[in-house]
C-alpha cells in the first residue's frame, strides 16, 4: 500500500522597512555587530515599543495579494521564553488574532495549478544572532536583527510531496519580491522555512507530525522532507512510531536529528501585548493599500502573452522578479518594433551572459536602453544576429553603445549587392576545382561558398543577400 | 519652613526672597539630617542637585522662570534619570545607570525642576509598605516604627516629613494614595494614558500610572499640569484625551451641587474605627459644603484584589524577564552554563516578594491554567469597568477610604502576603478601571493619618480637584506636620 506525505509549511518573511518593527534603527543588512540597537531594540528597563506602521501595511498588501481576510482588528501577544538574543525575554508577535487570515497560493504541479490555504499572517519582531564558531568557548551576540519586523506565513497542511512544498515556497518567494514587502534573501536570513511534516494512508487521518528547522535553501528543504518521509514511513513499517517532536536538518549529512521532544516543548505563556493597544485599521486604509497593489506575477504573465505575443515560457520567465520584468518593458519602450526580438534577446542572450558573471539584471553593465540600440541595427540591417551577439559581448564588457561598437570595430553589414556580387566572384575565381565539382553535381558545395564569401567579408555580408545572389551566380 | 507647599515656594522663588540653590540647600539640610532615621531616599547628591538650583537661577535671570522654575522634587527610584544611578531598589539594578531620562524626568527639566535624589520604595514597586526594598524599609515620619505605605513609600516619606516639598511616584494597585494616606500628604493616580510611561521602570503595564506626591491639592495640580499629556513613543499614552484647565479646577474650591457616591462595598467590617470615623466626618463636611451624598454600589469590588493579584504578576513575569545578567545589572559570579548564570543571577538578584509575583504570574499564564486565571481576571475587569461606569451615571464622583487601616508596624505583616495584599482592598479596582482618583489627609486615628480617595470617571480629574480642594480650603490637614527627633 502507498503512503501520503502530508506537509504544512511556516515561512518567516523579513520586511523590508527601513526602520525596525518597534523602534527607530536602521535594518541595514551586515553592520557592525550591536551597531544598529537602541535601548528599545535592548530591552532596556522602561522602554516601549511603537508600532511601525509600514510593516503593517506590508502584511496588509501581502494579505490581500494572497486573497485573504483583513482583520480590521488585531491584537500583539507577548511570547515568553529566555533565549540570550532575546533582549526583553519575550517576543513580540501575534498569537490570537493575526492581522491576516484564510488566504491561498496557486502553485503549478503536473496535474495543474493546485490551490495551497494559508491560514494565516502574523506580524512578529526577529530575535538578535547568538555567535558562538571561533569564539573560543564564549558566546557573543549581535542584536542588530533584534526587532526586525517579519511576517510569519502558516500554510494549510496541503502539500503532498516535498517537489509541491519547493513549488509553494518559490510561488511564495516570488510573491513577496515582486510585492516588494521583503527582499527575501535566503542567504541573509530574509526568508526562513520550517517544515511540518507527517505521513499516512491516503484516506487515513494525518499522522503524528514532526517540525523541521533550519531549511535555509529550496535544496536542502526538498532534501530534508524527502528524508524525514521516508524516515517516518520506514519507522512505521518496521512497527514503530512517529513522536511529535522538534528536528533539525544536518545539510551536511543530509539527515534530520531530533531536537527536542513534545515534553520538552516550550510553554510560551502567550497573553496580549500591554504596552500595545489593539491594532485598528480602517476599510478605507485597507481599501487604498488594494489600489497601490501593484501587478501580480500571474496576471503579469497574462498580459505579456497577449499584449506582447510571448510564448508562455517567455512570457513565465519574463514575470519572475518584477526587475526583470520592468527591464523587458524598458526595452519594449525603447525598442516598440518587435516585443518577440526584445524577449529572445533578452531571455536567451542577456540573462545567460549576466548568468555567468553571477549578476542580477538590476545590476546590469548594459541598458534597456543600450540593449535596444542594439536590436534596432538588428532591425535595419547594419548587422546580422551572429554579429549583434559579439557586440552584444563587447558591450557587456565595456558598457559602450551598439553603435560606437559598430563602428570602431566596422562590423557594419555589407548589403550592397555589386559588392556581395565581387566577393563572390573573388570567392569561384579562387576554388576553380570545387566550381566544377558543384557544376558536375556536387550541390552541397553550396554551404562551403557561402561559408567562404562570408569570410572574405569578415561576417560583415549579409548572409541572406550572399544566399540569393550565390544562387544566382552559380546557377547562370 | 520645610513644610511650605510648592506653590508657595514658587511664588517666592519669583519674588525674590531666596534663590533656588538657597530652597535646595535647606532642603538638603533636612533631608540629610533625617534620613538616616527614616530611610526615605537611596540616593542623594548634594552636588548634584545645587549644581541644578545653580542652572535655574541663571535661567530665571535670563530667561524668565518656567513653570516649576528652582522648586525641587524627589523622584521614586523607579524613574530613569542619566544623573545617577536607577535601581528600583532591587539588587538586580545595583549599580545600573540608565543612558536616559524618562519622559517625565524630561517634562520637569524643561520645566525647570530640581532633580532632588531618589527615593526608596517596594523592589519593583512590588509592595505596600516599602518593606521589600533591598536598601531596607523607609519609616513614616509620624511613628519611626511604623511603614510609610508603598510601593512609593520613600517619596510620601520625603514629603510628609519636610525632607522635599513634592515628589513623583507611580501607581500600580494603590502605590501612590496609600502612602499618602499613610503619610497624611496628597497624591494623585491620574488616568492611565494621561502619563507617558516611557522611561518608567515596568511592574504592570496595563495598570502602571506616574503621579505627583504633595503637600497640597493646588500642588498636585501644579505638578500634573506639567507631567501630562500625550506621548507618541508611549503607544498607551492617549492622544486626543479630553483636556483638563489642572490649576482653575482646583483653585475653584467650590462643591455644591456635587453628587458624591459613597459605595457600600468600601465600608467593611474590619476596617478600622478611626478611619471609619475620619471618613465619616469627611463626608458630613462635604454635605456641609453643598455636595449631595448618594449611596452606590459597586457589587464586583470584592473580587477586585484576587483579579488584580492575577493580572499584575502575569504581565510582571513577562516584563522582569529582561533582567537575566545578559546586558546590564547584577550577573551571578562564575555561571558554569547558561542556565546557571539565569537561575543564580535572578536568585541571586530579586527579593522574595518579586519572586513570589514572578512565580504567580508565571503560573497563571501557564498552557492548561490561562482561562481559569488570567483570562477569568480579565472578565472580572470588564465587570468592575462597568460597576463604575454604572455608579457615574448616578454622581459625579465617589469619595471613599484609602486604606483601611492606618499605618502598621514594621515587620507587622511581612509573613503573611495575603493580609498585606488586602492593604490595597480600596485603591486597586481604580487601576484595573482606569481611573483617575486621589487621596488626601481627612483626619487622624490613633495619632496617625487617615487619608480618603476621590475617584472621578476617566479624563475627569478636574473634579477630582474641583472637590479636594474645596474639601482642603475648609479642613485644617493641612497644617498637622509630624515631630521628629534630629528636626533642625
Amino acid at each position: 500500500m502507498s503512503w501520503e506525505v502530508v506537509i504544512g509549511l511556516e515561512v518567516h518573511v523579513q520586511i523590508n522597512t527601513k526602520t525596525k518593527a518597534f523602534c527607530g534603527c536602521s535594518t541595514t543588512f551586515g553592520a557592525e555587530p550591536n551597531t544598529q540597537t537602541c535601548p528599545v531594540c535592548l530591552g532596556m528597563p522602561g522602554q516601549l515599543p511603537v508600532l511601525n506602521m509600514e510593516a503593517v501595511n506590508k502584511t496588509v498588501l501581502t494579505g490581500l495579494a494572497i486573497g485573504a481576510r483583513i482583520n480590521l482588528e488585531s491584537r500583539f501577544d507577548r511570547k515568553n521564553y529566555f533565549y540570550p538574543d532575546l533582549p526583553k525575554g519575550y517576543q513580540i508577535s501575534q498569537f490570537a488574532v493575526p492581522l491576516v487570515e484564510h488566504g491561498h497560493l496557486d502553485i503549478p504541479t503536473q496535474d495543474g495549478e493546485k490551490r495551497i490555504g494559508i491560514t494565516r499572517i502574523h506580524m512578529e519582531e526577529d530575535a538578535g544572532k547568538s555567535l558562538h564558531e571561533g569564539l573560543d568557548g564564549v558566546s557573543h551576540i549581535d542584536l542588530n536583527r533584534s526587532g526586525i519586523p517579519l511576517m510569519e506565513i502558516v500554510s494549510e497542511p496541503d502539500m503532498r510531496s516535498a517537489d509541491e512544498a519547493v513549488a509553494y515556497l518559490k510561488k511564495l518567494h516570488q510573491l513577496v519580491r515582486f510585492l516588494d514587502v521583503s527582499d527575501a534573501d535566503m542567504e541573509k536570513g530574509q526568508f526562513r522555512c520550517d517544515a511540518n511534516v507527517s505521513v499516512r494512508r491516503p484516506g487515513e487521518p494525518f499522522g503524528t507530525r514532526t517540525e523541521l528547522k533550519n531549511l535555509n535553501s529550496f535544496r536542502f528543504i526538498k532534501q530534508a522532507i524527502e528524508y524525514e518521509a521516508m524516515r517516518q514511513i520506514e519507522l512505521i513499517e518496521d512497527g514503530g512510531e512517529v513522536v511529535q517532536e522538534t528536528r533539525l536538518y544536518d545539510s551536511a549529512k543530509g539527515e534530520t536529528r531530533s531536537m527536542r521532544g513534545k515534553e520538552e516543548a516550550h510553554d510560551y505563556r502567550y497573553f496580549p501585548e500591554p504596552d500595545l493597544p489593539p491594532l485598528r485599521i480602517t476599510q478605507q486604509q485597507v481599501d487604498a493599500i488594494r489600489d497601490g497593489m501593484p501587478e501580480l506575477p500571474a496576471q503579469m504573465r497574462a498580459r505579456f502573452e497577449q499584449e506582447y505575443g510571448l510564448s508562455a515560457y517567455d512570457a513565465d520567465v519574463l514575470s519572475q522578479t518584477r526587475e526583470l520584468a520592468a527591464w523587458y518593458e524598458a526595452l519594449v519602450a525603447a525598442h516598440p518594433a518587435d516585443p518577440k526580438r526584445c524577449a529572445n534577446w533578452l531571455a536567451n542572450e542577456l540573462l545567460g551572459r549576466l548568468k555567468e558573471l553571477g549578476c542580477e539584471i538590476s545590476a546590469s553593465p548594459i541598458s534597456p536602453q543600450q540593449m535596444a540600440g542594439l536590436l534596432d541595427r538588428i532591425a535595419d540591417g547594419t548587422i546580422s544576429g551572429k554579429i549583434a551577439k559579439d557586440v552584444l559581448d563587447e558591450m557587456i564588457q565595456s558598457g559602450k553603445d551598439a553603435d560606437a561598437i559598430i563602428e570602431a570595430k566596422g562590423l557594419k553589414q555589407l548589403n550592397d549587392a555589386d559588392a556581395i556580387d565581387a566577393l563572390i566572384r573573388q570567392v569561384l575565381d579562387a576554388n576553380p576545382q570545387q566550381l566544377e565539382q558543384y557544376r558536375a553535381g556536387k550541390v552541397k558545395l553550396f554551404g562551403f561558398f557561402v561559408g567562404q564569401v562570408m569570410k572574405a567579408s569578415r561576417g560583415q555580408a549579409n548572409p541572406a543577400m550572399v544566399n540569393a545572389r550565390l544562387k544566382a551566380l552559380l546557377d547562370d | 519652613m520645610s513644610f511650605e507647599t510648592l506653590t508657595t515656594w514658587r511664588a517666592r522663588l519669583a519674588q525674590g526672597e531666596l534663590s533656588a540653590r538657597e530652597l535646595a540647600e535647606s532642603y538638603l539640610a533636612r533631608a540629610q539630617a533625617l534620613n538616616p532615621t527614616l530611610n526615605a531616599f537611596v540616593h542623594l547628591d548634594g552636588d548634584e542637585v545645587l549644581k541644578q538650583a545653580e542652572a535655574s537661577d541663571a535661567h530665571r535671570a535670563a530667561h524668565g522662570a518656567r513653570p516649576l522654575e528652582g522648586l525641587p522634587i524627589a523622584i521614586k527610584d523607579i524613574f530613569c534619570t542619566q544623573d545617577g544611578p536607577t535601581q528600583c531598589c532591587s539588587r538586580i539594578l545595583k549599580g545600573y545607570h540608565a543612558p536616559y531620562d524618562a519622559h517625565v524626568i524630561t517634562l520637569l527639566k524643561e520645566a525647570g525642576a530640581v532633580l532632588f535624589g531618589k527615593t526608596n520604595m517596594d523592589e519593583f514597586a512590588m509592595g505596600s509598605s516599602n518593606e521589600t526594598s533591598a536598601f531596607g524599609p523607609c519609616r513614616n515620619p509620624w511613628d519611626v516604627s511604623r511603614i510609610p505605605g508603598g510601593s512609593s513609600g520613600g517619596s510620601a516619606c520625603a514629603v510628609a516629613a519636610g525632607m522635599a516639598p513634592a515628589a513623583l511616584g507611580t501607581d500600580t494597585g494603590g502605590s501612590i494614595r496609600q502612602p499618602a494616606a499613610l503619610c497624611g500628604i496628597t497624591g494623585m493616580k491620574p488616568t492611565y494614558g494621561r502619563v507617558s510611561r516611557r522611561g518608567i521602570i515596568a511592574f504592570a503595564s496595563s495598570l502602571d500610572q506616574a503621579g505627583p506626591m504633595t503637600r497640597s491639592v493646588e500642588d498636585t495640580a501644579l505638578l500634573a499640569s506639567v507631567l501630562c499629556g500625550h506621548d507618541p513613543a508611549d503607544a498607551t499614552s492617549v492622544a486626543d484625551a479630553r483636556a483638563v484647565d489642572w490649576l482653575g479646577a482646583c483653585r475653584a474650591r467650590d462643591m455644591r451641587g456635587l453628587r458624591i457616591g459613597r459605595p457600600r462595598e468600601y465600608f467593611i467590617d474590619g476596617m478600622d474605627e478611626g478611619v471609619a470615623r475620619a471618613v465619616d466626618a469627611a463626608f458630613e463636611t462635604c454635605r456641609v459644603l453643598g455636595a449631595e451624598i448618594v449611596d452606590v454600589s459597586l457589587p464586583h469590588t470584592s473580587a477586585a484584589v484576587a483579579a488584580y493579584y492575577v493580572i499584575a504578576p502575569s504581565e510582571a513575569s513577562a516584563n522582569l524577564a529582561r533582567y537575566d545578567g545578559v546586558r546590564f545589572g547584577h550577573r551571578c559570579d562564575a555561571p558554569a552554563d547558561l542556565l546557571d548564570m539565569y537561575t543564580r543571577t535572578r536568585d541571586e538578584g530579586f527579593g522574595a516578594e518579586v519572586k513570589r509575583r514572578i512565580l504567580t504570574g508565571t503560573f497563571a499564564l501557564s498552557s492548561g491554567y490561562y482561562d481559569a486565571y488570567y483570562l477569568k481576571a480579565q472578565k472580572v475587569r470588564t465587570l468592575i469597568r462597568q460597576d463604575f461606569e454604572q455608579a457615574f451615571a448616578r454622581v459625579d464622583v465617589l469619595l471613599t477610604p484609602t486604606s483601611p487601616v492606618p499605618a502598621f508596624r514594621i515587620g507587622e505583616k511581612t509573613d503573611d502576603p495575603l493580609t498585606m495584599y488586602l492593604s490595597d482592598v480600596f485603591t486597586i479596582a481604580v487601576n484595573l478601571a482606569g481611573l483617575p482618583a486621589l487621596s488626601q489627609p481627612c483626619g487622624f486615628a490613633h495619632g496617625l493619618p487617615v487619608g480618603m480617595q476621590w475617584i472621578a470617571p476617566a479624563w475627569h480629574e478636574d473634579r477630582i480637584l474641583a472637590a479636594a480642594s474645596a474639601y482642603e480650603a475648609a479642613t485644617d490637614w493641612l497644617a498637622r506636620t509630624p515631630e521628629l527627633e534630629g528636626e533642625q
